[in-house]
C-alpha cells in the first residue's frame, strides 16, 4: 500500500465513521426532541391522541384537587383562551403553585385530559419558562 | 466612599491590562526588550487593584451596605456570614469579577514561570491574557457594574437565591472557574505560538502542565455542581443534561482531547496544527458558557432585550476573540505543519481516534444545548432538548472511545503496535468479562441492555490501567509521575462509567403518600415514615420528616427529608436526607401534605452513585499527579527545552 493510498484510507474511514455518528446523533434528535404545545394548540386538534410531547401554561386558580391520603392530584393548566385538564400521580415539585406557570410531559387520553408522566421543577421561583410566557402573552392578547 | 474607592480600583486594573496587553504585544514586536518587563509589573499591578476592589465589595456585603444595588439584591441581614462572602459570585456582576479575579491568579502564576520561557515567548503569553482581561473588566465596568449604588437605599437585601445557599455551591464557582479561566492560558500559549510562527513543538511542552490542571479544575467543578444539584435540588437527580451544565462540559470534553493531543505534538511533533485549533475551541467555548450561563441568554432569548448592550458586547468581544484566533489560525497554522508519519495501529493512531470521538460529543453536546436557541430565535417554534436525546447520542461517540482506550495505552509510539501487550491485554479482558458479568448477573441483577458493556469497559479500563504500573513495580523500576497520573487517571474514569453504568441501570425510585407510620420496602430496606415536625432555622422555617430506615429487621439509618420556606423571598425548597454509603445511597424526599393525615414523600436506591463523583476527582488527581509529581527543573527555559529523558518518554498520553 502506497502511503498516499493509506492516506485516502484513513480519510475515508474518518469521513465513515463521522458520517455515521452523525446520522444517529440526527436520528435520536428527530425521535427524541418533543414539541412544546399550549392548550390552544390541544384546542385546534393538532395532537394525535397517545403522542407524547410537553405541554406548558399557567395553572388554573382554584382548579388543583387532591385525592386526600393520595399522590393523584387533578388541575387546569390555561392559556387564558382555552384550557385542558391534567392528572399526576407523583410529588409535585416545589414551585408547582395555582396561578404560575408550569411545564410537563405527558400524553393525551381519550377524554381529552392530559395524563402527565413528569411535572418539571424549575430553578428558581421568579422564573417563568420562556415558552410558557409566549403562550400567555398570545393567549392574554387573544382574549381581549 | 470605600465602595468608590472599590470601583476606582477597578477602573486601575482596567488600565493596567491595556498596559499589560500593549507592552505584551508590542514589546516583543518591536523587539524593544526594555518593554518586556513592563507587561509582568503590569499584571502584577492589576492583581492588587483587582484584590483592593474585591475585598469591597466582599466588605459591602459583610457589614450589609444595602445602598449597593448588587449587595442588595444578593443578600439579607440574616443571611448567615459565610454565604453573605460567597453572595459575591451569586449574580452575574460578582461572578464576572471573580472571573477576572481568577485570570489574575493565573496570570501571576505565568509569571512566576516566566523565567521557564524563552523571554520574548512569555512576553506574548502576557500580551494575549492582558487582552482577555481588558475585555472582561470593560465588560464589567461598561454594562454590569458590581459597584452601582442604589438611590435611596433599600433597609434590607432581597437575600441570596435559597438554593445558592449551600457550601458545596458556595465554592463551586471558584472552582469551576479555575478550571474555565485556566483554557485563557493555553489560548495565551496557543496565540503565542502562532504568532510566533514556531516550527519547533516546544510550545506544546509548555502549555501541557497549564492546560491539565485547568483540565483537573474544570473536572472538580463540574463534579461538584453535579454532587450540589444531587442533594439540594432535592429529588435525586445528578445530571440533567442542562444548558448550564452543558455549557462548563463542552470545554472540559474539548479540554480533554487538548491534552491527549497535546501529547502527542510534545512527544512526536504531530497534530501541531489540530493541537492549536483545539486549544482555541476550549477557549472558545469557556467564553461562551461563562456568557451564556450568566447572560441568561440560555433561559430565555430574550433575556439580551433587557439589556441590549451586555448582548452586543459578548458578541463583539467573542468575535474579536475568536474571530481573531482563527484569522491567526489561518495565516500562521500551514507553516506550523509537521512531515512525521505513523501506522494504523500506533499510539498516534489511538489519540487521534480518541480525539476524533471527543470533538464528535462535543459536537452532540453542542448540537442539542444549541438547537433549541436556534430554533427560539429564527422562530422555528419551540423545542425541548433533553435525555432522551442526549443519552443515547452521546454514548455514539463514547462507548467506541471507552473501547479504544485500553488498546491505546497499550500501543507504542510510532509502529509495531499492540504485538508485546497481546497477553497481557486478553488477559486482562478476560478477568474483566467475568468480574463485570458477575456483578452484572449476581450483584445487581435486572441489565439493561448496554449495562454489561458498561460493564466490562469500565473493569476493563481499570484493570489494563493497572497493568503498566504494578509491572514497573514488580521489576523494581520508579514509576514516572507521567504514567502514574495516566494511570489514576484512567482508573478515574473507569470508576466513573461503572457509577453512571449502574446507577442508571439498577436505581430504584418510589413516589407514595404515607401517614405516619406507614412503610415501603425498595431493593431490600423498609422506609418507614414516623411523622413530620415543625423546625426554624436562621433564615427560614419548615418541616422536617423522620423516616426510619431497616434492613430484614436490622437498623439502617435515620433520614430526616426537610421542607424549607424561606422568609425573605417566600420560595419553598426540598432538602432531600441522603444516607451516603460507597455501593450505594439512600434518598428520603418529603413532598406535600395531601391530607387525610398523609405526606407525600420520594424514596429513592441509587447504587454505586458515589462513584461517579469519586471517578471524576480521581481521573482529576491524575492530571494533578502528571504536573506535580514531576521531579522540577530548576534551571531556566534553555535547559529546560532540552529533549526530555527517556523514562519521560514512553508514557505520557
Amino acid at each position: 500500500m502506497t502511503p498516499r493510498r493509506r492516506r485516502l484510507y484513513w480519510v475515508l474511514g474518518i469521513v465513515a465513521g463521522v458520517g455515521l455518528a452523525a446520522a444517529l446523533a440526527l436520528r435520536a434528535f428527530q425521535q427524541n426532541v418533543m414539541e412544546y404545545y399550549d392548550p390552544t394548540h390541544i384546542a385546534a386538534g393538532e395532537i394525535m391522541q397517545g403522542k407524547r410531547f410537553t405541554l406548558g401554561g399557567m395553572v388554573e386558580q382554584g382548579s388543583l384537587k387532591r385525592t386526600p391520603g393520595s399522590l393523584d392530584v387533578s388541575f387546569v393548566v390555561t392559556d387564558f383562551r382555552h384550557s385542558i385538564p391534567v392528572r399526576y400521580d407523583k410529588v409535585l415539585p416545589d414551585l408547582f403553585r395555582e396561578g404560575a406557570g408550569m411545564v410537563a410531559h405527558g400524553r393525551l387520553d381519550a377524554s381529552g385530559t392530559f395524563i402527565a408522566d413528569e411535572v418539571l421543577a424549575k430553578h428558581d421561583e421568579k422564573y417563568m419558562p420562556p415558552e410558557v410566557a409566549r403562550s400567555l402573552a398570545a393567549g392574554k392578547e387573544g382574549a381581549h | 466612599m470605600i465602595v468608590e474607592l472599590g470601583h476606582y480600583a477597578l477602573i486601575l486594573a482596567l488600565l493596567l491590562a491595556a498596559a499589560q496587553a500593549f507592552f505584551g504585544l508590542a514589546g516583543p514586536a518591536l523587539a524593544r526588550e526594555r518593554w518586556f518587563g513592563a507587561a509582568p509589573s503590569a499584571a502584577a499591578g492589576q492583581l492588587v487593584f483587582l484584590a483592593l476592589a474585591t475585598t469591597v465589595l466582599v466588605h459591602a456585603f459583610i457589614e450589609d451596605d444595602f445602598s449597593v444595588r448588587y449587595v442588595a439584591e444578593n443578600s439579607n441581614s440574616a443571611l448567615p456570614l459565610f454565604y453573605r462572602i460567597a453572595a459575591l459570585w451569586g449574580a452575574h456582576e460578582g461572578s464576572l469579577l471573580l472571573w477576572i479575579d481568577v485570570l489574575s491568579l493565573w496570570t501571576i502564576a505565568v509569571v512566576a514561570r516566566l523565567r521557564f520561557l524563552p523571554p520574548a515567548f512569555g512576553t506574548r503569553v502576557l500580551g494575549v491574557l492582558g487582552i482577555i482581561s481588558f475585555g472582561f473588566l470593560a465588560f464589567t465596568l461598561f454594562t454590569s457594574d458590581p459597584f452601582v449604588r442604589l438611590t435611596p437605599p433599600v433597609p434590607d437585601g432581597n437575600d441570596l437565591n435559597p438554593v445558592l445557599q449551600d457550601f458545596a455551591l458556595a465554592i463551586h464557582p471558584p472552582i469551576l472557574y479555575t478550571g474555565y479561566v485556566g483554557f485563557s492560558v493555553s489560548f495565551a500559549f496557543a496565540c503565542a505560538a502562532m504568532i510566533e510562527g514556531r516550527r519547533d513543538q516546544l510550545w506544546a511542552r509548555w502549555m501541557r502542565p497549564w492546560t491539565v490542571i485547568a483540565w483537573a479544575f474544570l473536572a472538580w467543578g463540574i463534579a461538584l455542581g453535579s454532587w450540589w444539584a444531587y442533594y439540594e435540588l432535592g429529588w435525586g437527580g445528578f445530571w440533567f443534561w442542562d444548558p448550564v451544565e452543558n455549557a462548563s462540559f463542552m470545554p472540559w470534553l474539548v479540554g480533554t482531547a487538548l491534552i491527549h493531543s497535546l501529547a502527542v505534538t510534545d512527544k512526536r511533533g504531530l497534530f501541531k496544527s489540530w493541537t492549536l485549533l483545539l486549544a482555541v475551541a476550549a477557549f472558545s467555548l469557556s467564553l461562551l458558557g461563562t456568557f451564556l450561563v450568566r447572560s441568561g441568554v440560555l433561559v430565555s432569548v430574550h433575556s439580551f432585550a433587557a439589556d441590549p448592550r451586555r448582548g452586543i458586547f459578548i458578541l463583539g468581544f467573542l468575535i474579536i476573540m475568536i474571530g481573531g484566533a482563527l484569522t491567526l489560525y489561518a495565516w500562521r497554522a500551514p507553516r506550523m505543519v509537521s512531515q512525521a508519519g505513523f501506522e494504523l495501529v500506533s499510539r498516534e493512531a489511538f489519540l487521534l481516534f480518541n480525539n476524533l470521538l471527543l470533538v464528535i460529543a462535543a459536537t452532540v453536546v453542542f448540537g442539542g444545548t444549541m438547537a433549541p436557541l436556534i430554533a427560539g430565535t429564527l422562530h422555528l417554534g419551540t423545542l425541548s432538548v433533553g435525555p432522551p436525546y442526549f443519552n443515547p447520542s452521546f454514548l455514539v461517540p463514547v462507548l467506541p472511545l471507552l473501547a479504544l482506550l485500553s488498546l491505546g495505552i497499550h500501543a507504542r509510539w510510532r509502529r509495531g503496535g499492540l504485538r508485546e501487550s497481546r497477553r497481557r491485554l486478553l488477559v486482562s479482558f478476560a478477568f474483566s468479562l467475568v468480574l463485570a458479568l458477575a456483578l452484572v448477573f449476581g450483584v445487581y441483577a435486572h441489565p439493561l441492555p448496554l449495562t454489561p458493556i458498561g460493564a466490562v469497559l469500565g473493569v476493563w479500563i481499570i484493570l489494563s490501567s493497572l497493568i503498566d504500573p504494578l509491572d514497573r513495580l514488580r521489576r523494581g523500576i520508579r514509576v514516572p509521575a507521567a504514567i502514574l497520573g495516566m494511570a489514576i487517571a484512567h482508573i478515574g474514569l473507569g470508576m466513573f462509567v461503572l457509577g453512571i453504568t449502574f446507577v442508571q441501570s439498577n436505581t430504584l425510585e418510589r413516589d407514595i403518600a404515607l401517614k405516619p407510620g406507614g412503610s415501603v420496602t425498595l431493593a431490600g430496606y423498609n422506609f418507614r415514615f414516623d411523622g413530620v415536625q415543625n423546625i426554624e432555622g436562621p433564615n427560614y422555617e419548615g418541616l422536617r420528616g423522620t423516616v426510619t430506615v431497616t434492613s430484614d429487621g436490622k437498623p439502617v439509618t435515620v433520614l430526616h427529608p426537610e421542607k424549607r420556606r424561606f422568609w425573605v423571598q417566600g420560595s419553598v425548597q426540598t432538602t432531600a436526607a441522603i444516607a451516603d454509603g460507597l455501593h450505594r445511597d439512600l434518598l428520603a424526599s418529603l413532598g406535600d401534605d395531601v391530607g387525610a393525615g398523609a405526606y407525600s414523600l420520594r424514596f429513592q436506591y441509587r447504587p454505586l452513585i458515589r462513584f461517579v463523583w469519586l471517578g471524576a476527582f480521581i481521573m482529576a488527581m491524575g492530571g494533578v499527579t502528571v504536573v506535580f509529581g514531576r521531579r522540577q527543573r530548576g534551571a531556566g527555559w534553555a535547559e529546560a527545552a532540552q529533549p526530555s529523558t527517556v523514562a519521560a518518554d514512553t508514557g505520557s498520553a
